[in-house]
């Protein structure tokens, strides 16, 4: 039960990677798939986020101590290293996810479709 | 877990309205409404993740992940089509291989540091050292940015060179050279991330 209870936020958002990553791997729409990629992403953020989250920890920022009315003790902080690599991986991904789309449009001009059985019949056909 | 009981009901709902929407997604055929419908999702996971003590991921998920990813994700929709083919025979193989990803996964977890705990190696080498030492090295309140700015200004150093090499690649995919323009779409609107 306490396995549970301290493992159940891992498996929610293995649930999330698993549905984004059935989104890439069974739509046949190209557009559908690069969705699937994106909640894939946004779920592997999460399971890096929670792994840094402390129990009675809070944000990761040291205000001056005159910014305390009374006296501030001695606070936890939750790990700050997590929220840094998914900054950078969140800019990198709408990068990615604009380079896909833009090949999408181009694949749209060159075919006509952006099914993926579509376009691989017009190649054999061709 | 010392969390209070309202904070945890409300991860609780977030994450069933994650789950929610993810599923509706991957059912939807109408491609508008998976878009906004990632949108959302990007907003309820930006929520979580104030409540996980990430406030500039949480900022920047819900400035760049529901804002910018959806408007180009709509921008393409307009180049090329809103609905998707409805499929023509449900095939067992994809949720085969995902479901046995996911219980690798899930077993992969078994191992790991529970939600929270303070003694995870996570929290004990090399945390402690960037919370002390910050505010004396890089005299910024916010560690977060003390650690992107100064430790890691490399990798953010490489971050923007990808940046400008998608924003590269986009602007040659689109550049209308040999194609005759749209009627009012800019092709080359999307490389102005």
């Amino acid at each position: 039960m306490t396995t549970m209870l301290g493992l159940y936020n891992y498996w929610i958002v293995i649930f999330l990677m698993m549905t984004g990553f059935y989104v890439v791997i069974a739509q046949g729409n190209l557009v559908k798939k690069v969705i699937g990629l994106n909640l894939f992403q946004i779920s592997v953020f999460l399971l890096y986020l929670t792994m840094g989250k402390v129990d009675g920890g809070t944000t990761p920022i040291q205000p001056d101590k005159s910014f305390f009315s009374g006296d501030p003790g001695n606070p936890i902080y939750s790990h700050p290293l997590p929220s840094v690599l998914i900054l950078t991986a969140i800019v990198v991904g709408v990068a990615t996810t604009a380079l896909a789309l833009a090949l999408i449009v181009r694949i749209h001009e060159a075919y006509g479709t952006i099914e993926e059985d579509e376009i691989l019949v017009q190649d054999r056909e061709s | 877990m010392t969390e209070p009981i309202a904070t945890r009901l409300i991860v609780i709902l977030l994450l069933a309205l994650l789950g929610w929407t993810e599923v509706t997604i991957a059912r939807m055929r109408q491609l508008w409404a998976a878009v906004m419908l990632t949108g959302i999702f990007s907003f309820l996971g930006a929520g979580w993740m104030l409540i996980l003590d990430a406030p500039d991921v949480a900022f920047t998920e819900a400035a760049v992940g529901a804002g910018i990813a959806t408007f180009l994700m709509l921008a393409t929709l307009g180049l090329t089509t809103r609905e998707a083919k409805s499929p023509t025979a449900f095939k067992p193989l994809p949720l085969v291989v995902v479901i046995a990803t996911g219980i690798v996964l899930v077993y992969g977890t078994l191992d790991m540091p529970h939600y929270g705990d303070r003694q995870a190696h996570i929290h004990t080498y090399p945390e402690p050292s960037y919370i002390t030492k910050s505010n004396a090295e890089i005299q910024l309140p916010n560690i977060v940015t003390a650690i992107l700015a100064s430790y890691r200004g490399y990798d953010t150093l490489g971050e923007t060179t990808v940046i400008l090499t998608a924003g590269v690649g986009v602007i040659l995919l689109l550049r209308n050279e040999r194609r005759k323009p749209r009627d009012g779409v800019d092709p080359t609107a999307e490389s102005t991330t």
